[in-house]
């Protein structure tokens, strides 16, 4: 059973028992405009919930990425060293970034839910 | 939101969902869709701006003192024709760079940037002497579509055979109304400038946009275009503490021909300049981005002033100024990034992209 949970600085994290996958939400993707270039995490690295992971950049700007939970990171989406235009036309599904192994899975409870995320964005604009 | 300028196709740009955000002092559309689906459609097809926010006037008399503000002369400029030129201060910084265009034997329009009309146009006042300057920019609109289907989509698009050379323009009718039609543009695309009527604005932005091979294309594809040509851009590589030497912008100086701030280059061109514009691009898919260091070897410092990826070259594409002792052959460029990572690049000849349609 998996289930897909959203920070306020639009990541998502799909939980798959103690593993979780993230990346950028459509939201973040849109916001971006055409990625360029993403400088993946280093696999084995421990990161904190909200630690930077790593960098995205776009034609207009650059976006820091933060790790919804903590743990350490055992994959990260080679694909997206070639084809960063992933985060744009698949950020939640071929655009994933990075897996982490889940260091405390209470965190979760600090995350949103899909229709929180929803909410939290309609209150941006 | 502070009071920005909108142009007269603005809520056209607004109702195709555009991205907009202030520039110069106007609200102007930065993508459609995506800025490199647009910089590719100008590269390979067709692409449509709307420039209307950038400065026009009209000068009607004698051309001896008027000509001494602009770094080139106007009395040899032939009707039909327009030109590159600058307006210098005192000290030979650069005030604007313009296209002038010789409408009549004594008439000129100048066209500048959107951001220093307002100036160039109390600076060009004093040159006036007994003719007479005008500011038409609130009567008038520019599309200009570039690309290297542009001359096929306008042939159509006004029924005529389009066959004008480089820096030269003609008017042509569009239902009843007159256009100033010059190939010039940004780009380094096969590409026309269109000056309209702004009551006419949308009609003809309407009817280019039909075109299936036109894409609309806000000012973020027009930014990495231009770039990509090695063009320099006002607030960027140009301003008034930076003079056309340092700027490589020679051929826009006509030594034989009297203008303001002639003294103070040919001192400069004396005494060396003391810091040169310069160009690379980065060892991988990271852009440079403006005001960031940059050094070469280990003495010459300098900052990057336009950044950008390049979706023609896939790489980082620069250009910046770089001091004394300059970049010697060989050397490598480094870039410190925002968070002084170190970005390398290596220099290089401008153009960046070589396969434009620019002379078609």
């Amino acid at each position: 059973m998996s289930e897909i949970l959203f920070t306020k600085s639009h990541e998502w994290i799909k939980i798959e028992g103690a593993t979780g996958t993230f990346g950028i939400t459509d939201y973040a993707a849109g916001q971006l405009g055409d990625v360029t270039y993403i400088e993946l995490p280093q696999t084995d690295t421990p990161v904190s919930k909200g630690d930077f992971v790593c960098e995205i950049e776009s034609v207009k700007a650059a976006s820091d990425i933060f790790s919804p939970l903590s743990g350490e990171i055992s994959k990260v989406n080679e694909d997206l060293t070639a084809s960063p235009e992933l985060l744009n036309s698949s950020p939640q599904d071929k655009g994933w970034i990075a897996r982490i192994k889940i260091a405390d899975i209470s965190e979760t409870g600090n995350l949103l839910t899909e229709e929180q995320y929803d909410d939290y964005k309609n209150s941006l604009t | 939101m502070k009071n920005l300028k909108k142009t007269p196709l603005h809520k056209n740009h607004v109702k195709s969902g555009a991205k907009m955000s202030a520039f110069g002092g106007w609200d102007m559309p930065i993508y459609y869709s995506s800025i490199i689906a647009e910089h590719d459609s100008c590269r390979n097809s067709a692409a449509v701006f709307d420039i209307s926010h950038m400065g026009e006037f009209l000068y009607e008399g004698p051309l001896n003192k008027f000509e001494k503000a602009f770094t080139r002369p106007l009395k040899d400029l032939a009707t039909g024709k327009s030109r590159y030129s600058l307006i210098l201060n005192d000290s030979g910084g650069i005030v604007d760079d313009l296209i002038l265009f010789k409408l009549k034997e004594n008439k000129v329009m100048v066209v500048t940037n959107a951001s220093t009309a307002e100036k160039d146009f109390s600076v060009l006042e004093k040159s006036s002497g007994e003719g007479i300057l005008r500011d038409i920019s609130g009567s008038t609109a520019k599309i200009d579509i570039q690309g290297p289907k542009s001359r096929k989509i306008l042939s159509d698009f006004l029924n005529e055979n389009i066959s004008l050379k480089y820096f030269n323009f003609s008017h042509f009718n569009y239902e009843g109304k007159k256009i100033l039609l010059s190939r010039t543009g940004y780009t380094g695309e096969l590409g026309y400038e269109l000056f309209l009527p702004p009551e006419y604005a949308e009609r003809v932005w309407d009817k280019l946009n039909s075109f299936d091979e036109v894409k609309l294309a806000g000012l973020g594809a027009r930014d990495i275009l231009r770039l990509e040509m090695g063009y320099s851009l006002y607030g960027h590589e140009l301003d008034e503490d930076t003079t056309p030497l340092e700027a490589k912008l020679n051929f826009a100086v006509n030594f034989k021909h009297d203008f303001t701030g002639k003294s103070a280059l040919l001192r400069e061109k004396k005494n060396g300049i003391s810091k040169k514009k310069i160009a690379f691009k980065t060892k991988t898919r990271r852009s440079p981005r403006t005001g960031w260091k940059l050094s070469s070897g280990s003495k010459a410092t300098g900052r990057v002033t336009s950044g950008s990826y390049s979706p023609s070259l896939g790489c980082g594409i620069g250009m910046g100024y770089i001091k004394k002792p300059f970049v010697l052959p060989g050397e490598n460029i480094i870039i410190k990034d925002s968070r002084d990572r170190n970005i390398e690049a290596v220099q290089t000849e401008l153009p960046f992209y070589r396969d434009g349609s620019l002379r078609d």
